[in-house]
């Protein structure tokens, strides 16, 4: 029941956005709307840690909640808290108008994003990635510029794209199941019948899904519309896009590991690792030469769904440990750094790396906080993500996955210097430009945002509080391993 | 009498196909949208051929929502939300000539047969599969090269849209007994890409000029100029 309640939420609040008149109220429906949708996903996740089976079911077959959904469920309701946070001091403050369609978008989209990680059935996953390109794609194009109307329109045809080829890859999936008499179509019956399915349908079903859903994860060479609905969307919708968006998408094809591991012919662990690392390597000698710092944020994104690939096709207990550490670290301190690129963009106007300088001095906010998001990303010592990506190098220290585990290592200290060179010049660099006293003030939402999100990335480097631990541990036991 | 079906589901294919090499080969905008239709409404003449085959009422309900919402309200749609000046307007600038797109068509036909010759070994069944299973993966390819070969927003579109087709194409064969409340879902998922992209191409249109979205490529790494 709590899983239905928690997704009439955010589609109420969208309808009282529809309904209202007032911006205000649009705003602070979808904040508790959020909030409670958080409350409420925190329950059901403490309830299935604690319950037998881990798992918690709303509709048989249909709407179940197991360990690996609620810790994604979890990172969708957190970071849906902190961007419509953010977005109530934001969107005043650029006072662009149509401040209720954009709630109505952002709660229908935070929707789509909660349903995925709750339905079980695989075809309708695939129509909730559907609405989540669908409810997304007008919120990219929000800002009604050139730039923006493009990155929406390449957002539009190549994630549809991949959509249709992953289309083709769920009834080919459902054929091959449909073959080997499974009855129930859901993951787990999926991952109990895999041994009867006939490989080469499963292999043609797996590469199928690989590289249609692929190409709405932002992997190489699907990624080019990535960066630029990433950097073009406001700030808030960045967040939600690069943060969690990608994420839900990837635990799609993380589903697919226990049904694709049953069959060793397919070497699924294989094409998972050269996707990730082809993704991960390009990621990071482009991010060397981007001169816009929200496309610098997002090429890292594209830079990090590679590097969790690599640690699922690597494969074993501590791999998945590791990738799935890898996603929380990833979905908080990406949308953090947006939230500090968004603080600055509010402060100076413009997105142009080589523009901005000496930010430490002229606003001590958003200096800082785009310093710790550029350490925390590039994944610095005492952030979760160094944690993470640790220990992924480390479960790839066995003979048969030497190669890839250096190359991971080469492509994670470039990206390393490429984003910190940038950030630093951004931080503390000197140059001509305007006097300080041209720079505005951060409204106090946008300063509370930058708190409440800086918390779990500081704080889960150093330490996992224990639910959150369990839950990591079982997820990627989910995984396998 | 399935003898007679099946024939015509081997028709049907076939025509299929070739509506999708008309999608590839259309000059204008308008052309391409009429080569969409013929191939949607062979689409469902297989789901119809196919459900009387196999005797199952989900297909033939696909069948007549495809009719529904391809064949008659999406071409309404875009009619009235494409001005009639850029729906019949030549397209001049294409990325790779006629002659050459078509012969890049054939080689994915014969690609996507011998993709699916193991797929047909694996699983035998029904002859039905051995026309729709690869001319549904056909015509998933020539519709991902409509898209990126073409430069114009709508032929894009229609492009996307006949990816979905080959997809399904190969589904009512695959898949009789998928349950319909899925089938409903898609057919409305069609229905929200065309009314956004309708909106997008107006306000593309309104905001730059043109529609011709392959001229967009101002985001990229290059230093701007």
């Amino acid at each position: 029941m709590i899983l239905l309640i928690l997704l009439a939420i955010p589609l109420g609040a969208a309808l009282v956005s529809v309904i209202t008149r007032n911006d205000k109220t649009a705003s602070t429906v979808t904040l508790l709307g959020s909030l409670f949708v958080f409350a409420l996903s925190a329950r059901a996740v403490l309830t299935v840690i604690s319950s037998g089976n881990h798992s918690l079911t709303a509709i048989p077959h249909w709407v179940v909640l197991d360990s690996l959904g609620a810790l994604i469920l979890i990172l969708v309701a957190f970071v849906s808290v902190t961007a419509s946070l953010f977005s109530t001091g934001y969107m005043n403050f650029k006072k662009n108008g149509g401040t209720r369609r954009y709630h109505t978008n952002f709660n229908l989209f935070i929707f789509s994003m909660l349903l995925i990680p709750l339905i079980q059935e695989p075809n309708v996953v695939w129509i909730s990635v559907e609405l989540t390109t669908l409810f997304s794609v007008l919120l990219v194009g929000f800002e009604n510029t050139h730039e923006a109307l493009e990155a929406a329109w390449k957002y539009v045809v190549l994630t549809l794209m991949g959509a249709a080829v992953a289309l083709l890859g769920f009834l080919v999936l459902y054929w091959a199941a449909h073959t080997a008499g499974v009855e129930n179509y859901t993951w787990a019956g999926l991952a109990a019948g895999a041994p009867n399915m006939s490989p080469v349908l499963l292999k043609g079903a797996f590469i199928l899904i690989l590289v249609g859903f692929g190409a709405k994860v932002g992997l190489v060479p699907l990624h080019t519309w990535l960066p630029d609905a990433h950097s073009q969307a406001p700030t808030p919708v960045c967040a939600l896009l690069s943060g969690v968006e990608t994420t839900v998408i990837l635990y799609v094809l993380l589903r697919l590991i226990p049904v694709v591991t049953a069959v060793p012919s397919i070497h699924a662990g294989t094409w998972f690792v050269v996707f990730g690392l082809i993704s991960t390597g390009t990621a990071a000698f482009l991010l060397l030469r981007v001169s816009d710092y929200k496309r610098l944020f997002a090429f890292s994104t594209v830079e990090h769904m590679g590097i969790i690939l690599t640690a699922a096709g690597i494969g074993g207990a501590s791999a998945h440990l590791g990738g799935v550490l890898q996603m929380v670290g990833h979905a908080v301190t990406k949308s953090f750094c947006f939230y500090a690129a968004g603080s600055v963009l509010l402060l100076t106007g413009t997105r142009d790396i080589s523009s901005v300088h000496g930010l430490i001095r002229k606003s001590p906010w958003a200096g800082t906080a785009l310093l710790t998001g550029g350490l925390a990303i590039a994944g610095a010592p005492p952030f979760a993500l160094f944690l993470s990506e640790f220990s992924i190098i480390r479960s790839g220290m066995h003979p048969g996955d030497y190669l890839a585990a250096g190359l991971l290592i080469l492509f994670i200290t470039i990206a390393f210097f490429a984003i910190m060179n940038h950030v630093s010049r951004m931080v503390f660099g000197t140059g001509t430009e305007k006097p300080a006293a041209a720079y505005g003030k951060l409204p106090v939402s946008v300063k509370i945002t930058l708190i409440g999100a800086v918390i779990p990335i500081i704080l889960f480097g150093l330490y996992i509080p224990e639910p959150l631990h369990n839950l990591i541990k079982l997820a990627s036991a989910a995984i396998g391993g | 009498m399935p003898d007679l079906l099946t024939n015509l589901n081997e028709l049907s294919g076939g025509l299929f196909i070739i509506a999708a090499f008309g999608i590839v080969a259309a000059r204008q905008m308008r052309g391409c949208m009429i080569f969409f239709i013929f191939q949607s409404f062979f689409l469902a003449a297989s789901a119809f051929i196919m459900g009387i085959i196999t005797s199952s009422d989900h297909l033939m309900i696909v069948g007549g929502i495809n009719i529904l919402t391809k064949v008659i309200f999406l071409p309404w749609l875009l009619s009235r939300l494409v001005p009639r000046k850029i729906a019949t307007k030549r397209e001049i600038v294409q990325v790779i000539n006629i002659p050459t797109s078509l012969i890049i068509a054939l080689l994915l036909t014969i690609t996507a047969y011998f993709l699916t010759v193991p797929w047909l070994k694996a699983a035998p069944g029904a002859d039905a599969l051995h026309i729709n299973v690869p001319i549904g993966l056909a015509g998933l390819l020539l519709g991902a090269y409509t898209l990126s070969v073409r430069r114009e927003a709508v032929p894009q579109l229609l492009g996307l849209l006949s990816m979905e087709n080959g997809a399904f194409f190969a589904g009512v064969a695959i898949a009789p007994n998928l349950p319909l409340m899925l089938e409903l879902a898609l057919a409305f998922d069609i229905l929200i890409i065309t009314f956004i992209a309708g909106i997008l191409t107006r306000t593309v249109h309104e905001r730059i000029g043109t529609t011709a979205v392959g001229t967009l490529s101002t985001l990229r790494e290059e230093p701007r100029k």
